[in-house]
């Protein structure tokens, strides 16, 4: 076979992946392919895939963030506390989003100052994030947040009849592809994923770059976490707990290689969809979870192994 | 009577995405020869290694090893029937020990306990090394702490370590010394008077004629002719190759240098070097010799800030600059060329349009985000001015041959339009006509007024092309020559301690 099409095949993989997953949930399935269910299921995947489009720069960089979750649930906590204490919903929500990226910076910089693995520096922070949750919310849910027009709209909302949480979804989705494909910075995550020396020889500031990088997971992170606080209308202390995961899980179905390097942010979007239908799909079947994580696990097999055999 | 060939390949078809890569390739080896295999940079030479050992599929043809038939399915089975390759591209892994490495896949251990007898091994490595006439090397060195010339010998005691009928060296000396060569052929004498049959690809004409019994030439992907290196020439092999005369091996350097413009001060690193100064003007080619480890490479790094410096002081135009990143270095002006371009020059499995780009990033984009009409343009002006012969901007720099990888990262550093440029073996692994491409660049750039620093371990290059020289010896400066005062002798006994020099200059 040619490397032309061999090429593309690596890259629509994942889209046909989708597309039999959906047909045959589909076809087993008389609500599946209702409206209501369509809708419901890109917002159920919004969470997974904002998280994920992060993990994809992480892991662009060679690198991985286990910590997502724990970012998720303590950003999300320190928002709700903002707001129980009147702060205004909007100023609220940045201020949620500044401490993500406080997080996630903090991260970076015990990866990259530090010199410590992101598998560990991650799984450190991971345990820290999720302590200091507990002990800001003393364990408990913080409840009645808001019942501002807007921060009720940010979980719960439509507009045009299309879940809010999706449209958030869509234009990050939009705009992270554009940074990373068209921007100074995207070439950056690649470079220094695909040959951290000769990026660093060629100018790049590569520790900026994963400073960076740990920062943006952050504060998605901290996104998909007030979406569910919204939704709620309440924090809980243990949200986002094995996020880290489905987000991972997304990344490698979409074809991103661990190594670093090579992968797009649109095969993040599919396999966050992939990931998405198979729950709401054997949901629907009524199929038991403990069956519903062996085919998920199977999935991301089959995805690997698909994506091994077309370099 | 004529022996009957070791090895033949008849008819090989190689198609690379579509393209034709090897067309009807007949090559035979006869049982103890040192057999020579020369060509440009993609003329195919490697891929034929690689297909005989079975790492890429021939499209079309037949290999006979010893008069049967055979198609090895990867290089293990053709190490086991004693074929072993040494790649221009070194397969060294670069966390396990020399010894590791040398037994990788063939550890010796207490009988069938599966317990690792690493007294033996590191015992056998030592021989082996000491065979090689490598003494400073230790088995229980990290690899990839080893400079590229060491590791690379330790690749060649590897395949000596199995015993091998038929070794195949891809530009061994790529990476050796002068003096790390003589000792290469010396073991390659042995190896050839024991009977095994060497397959030897360079680009370095001096070699052939010294050790080669016999040359096979290969253009374009098909065989040109197989000679006698008796009954050949230097101009011969060069019209055979690039399929034209190629005129002087230099191109005439007529340049008068203008005024300081690079100033380096006193700059040490323990251990590494100590007190370096020196100058460069405008215009002027400044050559760096010095055995491979006399610490040319780290000088340049450290200048660059790739790496940092214990004290020293760097100017240009007489101005003091800071230099502690490689952006800053950039920022001055400066561009530097690594000798070791698989690890510090690319990224291999990006295409050549990213790999260029890595470095001009500013010039390519505005606000931050990248203009793909200045890209192109940027991109295809360096391809055209280099000539680098791709499918496409788009194809990976792994799969491009050597000597255009080499092109593509001195391309990466034309597009900054540098005021001094550090170049660090530029030439390793390129064509006799790519070589001078690559003086005839150089030697514009100095017209228009670019310094140029450049380290080689290859003599003629250095005497070639330097309006100075500079010679290391152990991390300190042994002496400067003019063009006119240098030769090879004193190169030599400079860089192996013979003269110290401590008026700089
Ligand atoms: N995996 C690959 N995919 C596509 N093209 C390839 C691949 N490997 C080699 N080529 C192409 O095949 C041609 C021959 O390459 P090869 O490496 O055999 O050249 P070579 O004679 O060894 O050159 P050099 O002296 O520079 O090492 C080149 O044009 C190269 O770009
Ligand atoms: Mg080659």
């Amino acid at each position: 076979m040619t490397q032309l099409t061999r090429f593309s095949l690596a890259k629509i993989g994942p889209l046909l992946g989708l597309v039999v997953i959906t047909f045959i949930l589909g076809i087993l399935s008389d609500n599946f392919f209702t409206l209501d269910n369509i809708l419901n299921l890109l917002r159920q995947v919004s969470v997974n895939a904002l998280i994920a489009f992060g993990m994809t720069f992480v892991i662009l960089t060679a690198g991985i963030d286990l910590s997502v979750g724990s970012i998720l649930a303590l950003g999300s906590a320190l928002t709700a506390g903002l707001l129980t204490s009147g702060m205004d919903p909007l100023l609220a929500v940045c201020m949620g989003l500044v401490i993500g990226l406080i997080l996630g910076a903090v991260n970076g910089i015990i990866i990259t100052k530090g010199k410590v693995a992101p598998f560990i520096a991650t799984l450190a922070t991971m345990t820290i994030y999720r302590g200091a949750t507990l002990v800001f919310t003393d364990g408990k849910p913080i409840t009645g947040l808001s019942d501002s027009f807007l921060f009720e709209m940010i979980g719960k909302g439509y507009v045009f009849g299309i879940p809010f949480p999706a449209i958030v979804m869509v234009i990050m989705f939009f705009l992270l592809y554009f940074i990373l494909q068209q921007t100074v910075f995207g070439r950056q995550v690649y470079a220094v994923g695909g040959n951290e020396e000769a990026s660093t020889l060629s100018g790049i500031k590569a520790d900026r770059v994963k400073i960076w990088v740990y920062s943006l997971t952050g504060m998605l992170s901290v996104l998909a976490g007030i979406i569910i606080t919204s939704r709620l209308n309440s924090a809980q202390p243990t949200a986002g707990s094995m996020y880290e995961l489905d987000a991972i899980a997304a990344v490698v179905i979409g074809g991103t290689s661990l190594a670093g390097g090579r992968g797009r942010i649109t095969g993040t979007l599919i396999g966050a969809l992939i990931i998405g239908v198979i729950d709401n799909g054997l949901n629907l079947l009524h199929v038991s979870s403990f069956y519903q994580q062996i085919v998920k696990g199977v999935v991301i097999l089959l995805a690997v192994l698909l994506d091994r055999k077309s370099p | 009577m004529k022996a009957s060939p070791i090895i033949e390949m008849a008819n090989i078809d190689k198609y690379f995405a579509g393209n034709p890569v090897l067309k009807a390739v007949d090559f035979q080896v006869l049982p103890g020869e040192i057999h020579a295999l020369m060509g440009e940079n993609g003329a195919g030479k490697s891929t034929l290694v690689k297909i005989l050992t079975g790492i890429y599929r021939r499209d079309q043809g037949v290999i006979k090893w010893k008069n049967k038939e055979v198609v090895f399915k990867n290089p293990k089975q053709a190490e086991q029937n004693g074929i072993i390759v040494i790649h221009q591209e070194l397969n060294i892994i670069p966390h396990l020990t020399v010894s590791q490495n040398l037994f990788l896949g063939k550890d010796i251990t207490y009988g069938k306990t599966g317990i690792l007898n690493k007294k033996e091994m590191h015992q056998r490595t030592k021989r082996r090394l000491y065979e090689l006439g490598v003494t400073n090397i230790h088995p229980n060195d990290i690899a990839g702490n080893l400079s590229i010339g060491k590791q690379q010998l330790v690749e060649i005691a590897r395949a000596l370590a199995a015993n091998a009928e038929m070794i195949i060296m891809d530009e061994p000396t790529a990476a050796l010394t002068e003096r790390e060569i003589e000792r290469l052929f010396h073991v390659i004498q042995k190896l050839k008077n024991q009977g095994v049959s060497i397959i030897y690809i360079s680009h370095r004409m001096e070699e052939i004629f010294d050790i080669c019994d016999r040359i096979t030439v290969l253009r374009d992907g098909q065989t040109i002719g197989t000679k006698l290196i008796a009954d050949t020439s230097f101009t011969d092999i060069v019209r055979m190759m690039v399929g034209r005369e190629l005129g002087d091996r230099f191109p005439e350097r007529v340049n008068v240098p203008g005024k300081v413009i690079f100033e380096v001060e006193n700059i040490s690193k323990e251990d590494l070097f100590e007190n370096i100064s020196f100058s460069v003007r405008k215009g002027e080619i400044l050559g760096i010799a010095g055995l491979m480890g006399a610490g040319r490479s780290e000088v340049m790094e450290a200048i660059f800030g790739f790496s940092n410096k214990d004290h020293g002081a760097i100017r240009i135009n007489g101005k003091l600059v800071t230099i502690k990143h490689p952006r800053d270095a950039i920022e001055a002006g400066i561009g530097f060329i690594t000798e070791d371009r698989k690890s510090k020059g690319l990224i291999m499995h990006a295409p050549i349009r990213e790999n260029i780009a890595s470095a001009n990033l500013k010039a390519i984009s505005t606000y931050g985000v990248i203009v793909n009409s200045k890209e192109t343009l940027l991109i295809e002006a360096l391809i055209n001015r280099l000539q680098i012969r791709a499918i496409s901007s788009e194809q990976e720099a792994k799969s491009l041959s050597g000597g255009n990888q080499q092109k593509v990262v001195l391309a990466k550093w034309l597009g900054i339009n540098p005021k001094i440029l550090i170049l660090d073996e530029p030439t390793r692994g390129v064509d006799i006509g790519a070589k001078k491409e690559i003086y005839k660049i150089i030697n514009e750039l100095t017209k228009s007024g670019v310094a140029i620093i450049m380290i080689s371990s290859e003599l003629p290059e250095i005497l070639g092309m330097s309006d100075r020289i500079m010679v290391m010896h152990e991390g300190k400066i042994a002496t400067f020559l003019d063009r006119q005062e240098a030769n090879q002798e004193r190169i030599m006994a400079a860089a192996t301690g013979g003269v110290r020099h401590d008026s700089t200059y």
